[in-house]
């Protein structure tokens, strides 16, 4: 079934109300800390004060004497019994050489590297005692210096012998001969230094894990809040633990969001696994959020300098751009990706730069580890891009939205030069769209109407494009993936008709439970209520990877897809026997099997009985049953894209700013649930907007304190911190998957950012203010005020 | 120490550690486990229950200052029969929620707040939901559902 077939299905494009909400609604979700188990324990990590430091000692004696403590694990006990963390993407510098990969023990070896690096694990029988002989725990720290900044790392402490000069690797990509060339015989260039802030993703769930272990049968279970069970357990038994995949299973059951940081192997969850199987018990973690700013992999955190070459019409020419990223204490799971493939291959944007050269040098800090936080690398892409253009234009005397027009890519598919293949699009319809919609015609007289106030008014473009639903497989191993990227889906026929369906993506909030059950009722003809989706479960579903980059439907579903594919072949066979027809004479619509030319008919759930209730079959052509599963491996990524325009209005006075309109025009191609989509793209527009205005992630440049460690000093954003939202939709299908669409989950988060810095700049360019930095926050906004003052 | 507590209309008798938090006693020892805890600084509004009606955060108040109120909690909204209360249905209806977990505080923080605030007007809602984080929906539905359950409880 092709992609246009497929969009003019019943429950396609209906914005059906959510089936999961029901047990949301009421106290019925099951998350991971709502689970106890028989002979639960709980365990408290003792975690480093110091941003770095030599472990001279750690006595547990006094702490294991206390009442409850079952022990206490140290570096130590589980050196040599362990492997470390693993990374996912082995990245090579411009000279040829592998990236520096040092160990990243589960406990730590001799030294910690950032606050909050996990010294030792106190198990006792309540959460309480294991705080308390947390305390107890007397560790003798050699303070050593740390650097937090990024542009401190070359000339720190090294924190890792094996990158002594604390570089894990210079990346390039792209013509560096061919654009320095370009830029020599440039009429303008453009040039812009900017910083895209490290963040927090702070899912309201913390994160949690409860490992256990059965002596009698040899098998772990670990209830993990995470965004891909697979993924977890393949990492852990395959990389740390030595143990074989089928005596471990990852129960990821309700996840109270993720925004990618829930997506990692953590030593938190290594930790209770192993543990449980010393004291052969269950144990029980659950992240108190002082733990979760420490410990969560944060986002962002790049520094650049950016360069534009230009003909005189404003034509792009060339794009030079040079990035120092700051990975953190050690590498996350996905971290050494994100500030190279997921954000140097976006920096085309959407525009026809013949040239692009782009180099990454990845510094090791004493930070907590940066890894995807929803986006991942493209909203740092889209941020450099769109705040450049909007910066050219201001430059060459051209509004924002002519840039960007004489710049577009127009005709696909369309080969950018930093490694992608954009498949459609129509970027002037949405920005064209995003005009309309945002009522530009009438900034000017709501500017003077602010100027009346003694307000400055600003309008911002961004017109974003990002890479989602990530593969395919064999590309991205030669790009230094060590997994697959694949999707797997099972579909399950019961007799009666109705269907389960197992996916290996995972929902923490997405809604899989009915969009991807719109789908197979789509496909069956048959109700969405006759439809189960079941996921987050390594000992039910097949296979899978989980849920990020905007995978999901594309990929995820798009492997439910050829399961139906499966079934329908088979289920028209079953048919022809049944009205005594040839296979081929077989059609299926509406639920109905037809023979072509007659009215013959039967429907489809008189083909699952009979596959189950096989006396009238062709037993000697076909296998009685209707189960099918399926595995796809995407042929290119999609390329969701589209233009945000914001407008701010700013008090001189105070430096407050504050959003007075968004506009969100998106192209996520095919949509099958459009309230699901929108309620995706507010949650992304609100942490980009939060981004923008608000959240920032601040380490004390001497000493490596978190000084944003709690909600009372990270701004969160809150709901009278934002407008109301105005969103349009174009709709340029996807051409490689069966579905046309996308992916939506993380375009409000990439898009919008720029839109808004680009506003308050926009605002405040006649106050002389050339360059700002997120977050706008109001001392930092009236700073900026003040000092271009001359 | 004995704290008396009247849960979703059930009286129980609890056994507790004088330092037992309200939110401890509802998810510990009632497996009321709709109340969830989502910081420790009392800023996200996850652990919000109703204490005689009005909002309060669970994790910020002590079980025995609760000795012999009335609480209660998302499982004690719905019907008997398992209706849901017109503010959860707002919310199913508007979308006002995703992954869930802020939820149980929202819905009940939603209830208070139109019961003190029938006439809110859309501005005053943002405000009056400044307890409560939710780091899913970007608000805006959240704010349609309250408006909507607003309306609901009031016909
Ligand atoms: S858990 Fe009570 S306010 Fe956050
Ligand atoms: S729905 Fe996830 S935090 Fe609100």
């Amino acid at each position: 079934m092709g992609a246009s077939d497929f969009a003019n299905l019943p429950h396609i494009g209906e914005s059906v109300r959510r089936k999961e909400d029901y047990r949301f609604l009421t106290g019925g979700g099951q998350y991971t800390d709502d689970v106890n188990l028989a002979h639960q324990r709980y365990a408290v990590f003792v975690r480093s004060p110091h941003a770095h430091a030599v472990i001279k000692s750690v006595d547990v004696t006094k702490a294991e004497a206390m009442p409850g403590v079952a022990k206490v694990f140290t570096g130590k006990d589980v050196e040599g019994k362990m492997g470390g963390l693993p990374c996912g993407w082995l990245i090579h510098s411009i000279d040829g050489s592998p990236m520096k990969e040092p160990p990243h023990p589960v406990l730590a070896q001799g030294k910690v590297r950032y606050v909050g690096d996990h010294v030792a694990v106190v198990v006792a029988d309540t959460i309480e005692q294991a705080k308390n002989a947390a305390e107890a725990v007397e560790v003798d720290y050699d303070v050593l210096p740390a650097a937090v900044d990024v542009r401190d790392a070359p000339k720190g402490t090294a924190l890792h012998d094996a990158a002594p000069d604390n570089c894990c690797y210079r990346w390039a990509l792209g013509d560096k001969a061919q654009t320095d060339a370009a830029f020599a015989k440039a009429a303008h260039v453009t040039k812009l230094d900017l910083i895209n802030n490290r963040l927090i993703p702070n899912a309201i769930e913390p994160r949690a894990a409860i490992g256990s272990y059965n002596r009698a049968t040899d098998e772990y279970t670990l209830y993990v809040a995470n965004q891909n069970p697979h993924v977890e357990r393949l990492l852990m038994t395959a990389f740390v633990l030595s143990l074989p995949e089928h005596k471990v299973r990852v129960i990821a059951p309700d996840v109270g969001g993720g925004f990618g940081s829930k997506i990692y192997l953590y030593a938190e969850d290594v930790a209770v696994t192993w543990a449980a199987k010393q004291l052969n018990c269950s144990i029980k973690w659950t992240a108190e959020r002082n733990e979760s700013f420490v410990s969560d992999a944060h986002g962002r955190d790049h520094v650049s300098h950016a360069e534009m070459a230009m003909d005189k019409d404003g034509k792009f020419l060339a794009l030079r751009v040079h990035t120092d990223a700051n990975l953190g204490a050690y590498l996350s799971t996905f971290g050494s990706s994100v500030p190279t493939y997921l954000y140097g291959t976006l920096l085309a944007g959407q525009y026809a730069t013949p040239q692009i050269y782009v180099e990454v040098d990845a510094w090791f800090t004493n930070t907590a580890p940066v890894d995807a936080y929803r986006g991942a690398g493209r909203p740092e892409a889209s941020y450099l891009i769109e705040r450049l253009v909007t910066r050219c234009g201001w430059e060459l005397g051209l509004s924002q939205d002519e840039i960007r027009r004489r710049n577009f890519i127009t005709s696909f598919p369309y080969q950018t030069p930093v490694a992608l293949q954009y498949d459609t699009g129509d970027f002037p319809a949405c920005l064209d769209q995003a005009n309309k919609l945002a009522d530009v015609a009438g900034f000017d007289a709501r500017r003077k109407a602010s100027e009346a106030k003694g307000l400055k008014r600003g309008i911002g473009y961004s017109s974003y494009i990002e890479a989602c639903g990530l593969a395919p497989s064999n590309i991205a191993g030669a790009l230094g993936a060590r997994a697959g990227l694949f999707e797997c889906g099972e579909v399950r026929v019961h007799p009666t008709g109705s269907v389960t369906v197992f996916t290996g993506s995972h929902s923490h909030g997405q809604g899989h439970e009915t969009s991807f059950a719109q789908l197979v009722a789509a496909r069956l003809g048959i109700s969405v209520d006759a439809v189960e989706v079941v996921h987050g479960d390594t000992g039910r579903i097949p296979f899978g990877m989980g849920t990020y980059g905007s995978r999901s439907l594309s990929v995820g579903g798009s492997a439910i897809m050829k399961a139906l594919d499966k079934i329908e072949a088979k289920a028209k066979k079953i048919a022809a026997h049944l009205m005594e027809a040839s296979d081929a004479d077989i059609e299926f619509t509406n639920g109905e099997f037809k023979v072509k030319g007659t009215d013959k008919k039967i429907p489809f759930g008189q083909v699952a009985l009979t596959a189950y209730v096989p006396h009238n079959y062709p037993l000697d052509k076909l296998e009685p049953g209707l189960d099918e599963t399926a595995f796809y491996d995407p042929t290119n990524f999609t390329y969701p894209g589209g233009t945000h325009i914001c407008e701010v209005e700013i008090d001189p006075a105070t430096g407050r700013t504050r959003v007075d309109r968004f506009a969100a025009v998106d192209d996520f191609g095919t949509i099958v649930n459009p309230m699901i989509v929108e309620g995706q793209v507010h949650g992304g527009l609100t942490q980009g907007i939060g981004q923008a205005l608000l959240e920032n992630c601040v380490y004390d440049r001497e000493t490596g304190q978190l000084l944003t460690g709690s909600f009372m000093d990270y701004a969160m954003p809150h709901a009278d911190d934002l407008p109301d939202f105005k969103l349009g939709h174009v709709c340029t299908p996807c051409t490689h998957n069966p579905i046309g669409s996308k992916g939506c989950g993380e375009a409000g988060a990439i898009g919008s950012p720029p839109a808004v810095i680009n506003a308050v700049l926009d605002a405040l360019r006649p106050l002389g203010v050339k360059d700002f930095d997120m977050p706008a926050s109001p001392a930092r906004v009236w700073d900026a005020i003040q000092s271009a003052k001359p | 120490m004995q704290v008396q507590l009247k849960v979703n209309g059930k009286a129980s008798t609890l056994d507790l550690a004088p330092n037992t938090l309200l939110v401890q006693a509802l998810r510990e020892h009632l497996q009321l486990t709709g109340t969830h805890v989502g910081c420790d600084t009392a800023q996200c509004g996850a652990c919000t229950v109703l204490l005689n009606g009005r909002a309060v955060k669970s994790c910020n108040m002590l079980a025995a200052q609760a000795n012999g109120a009335e609480i209660t909690t998302i499982e004690g909204l719905a019907a008997a029969d398992g209706t849901l209360h017109p503010m959860q249905a707002a919310f199913k209806e508007c979308h006002g929620l995703q992954c869930g977990f802020c939820t149980p505080g929202m819905v009940l923080s939603a209830i208070d707040l139109c019961k003190q605030h029938p006439k809110a007007t859309e501005a005053e809602i943002r405000e009056l939901l400044e307890g409560n984080l939710c780091r899913c929906t970007g608000y805006h539905n959240i704010v349609r559902a309250v408006q909507q359950g607003a309306a609901a409880m009031a016909a």
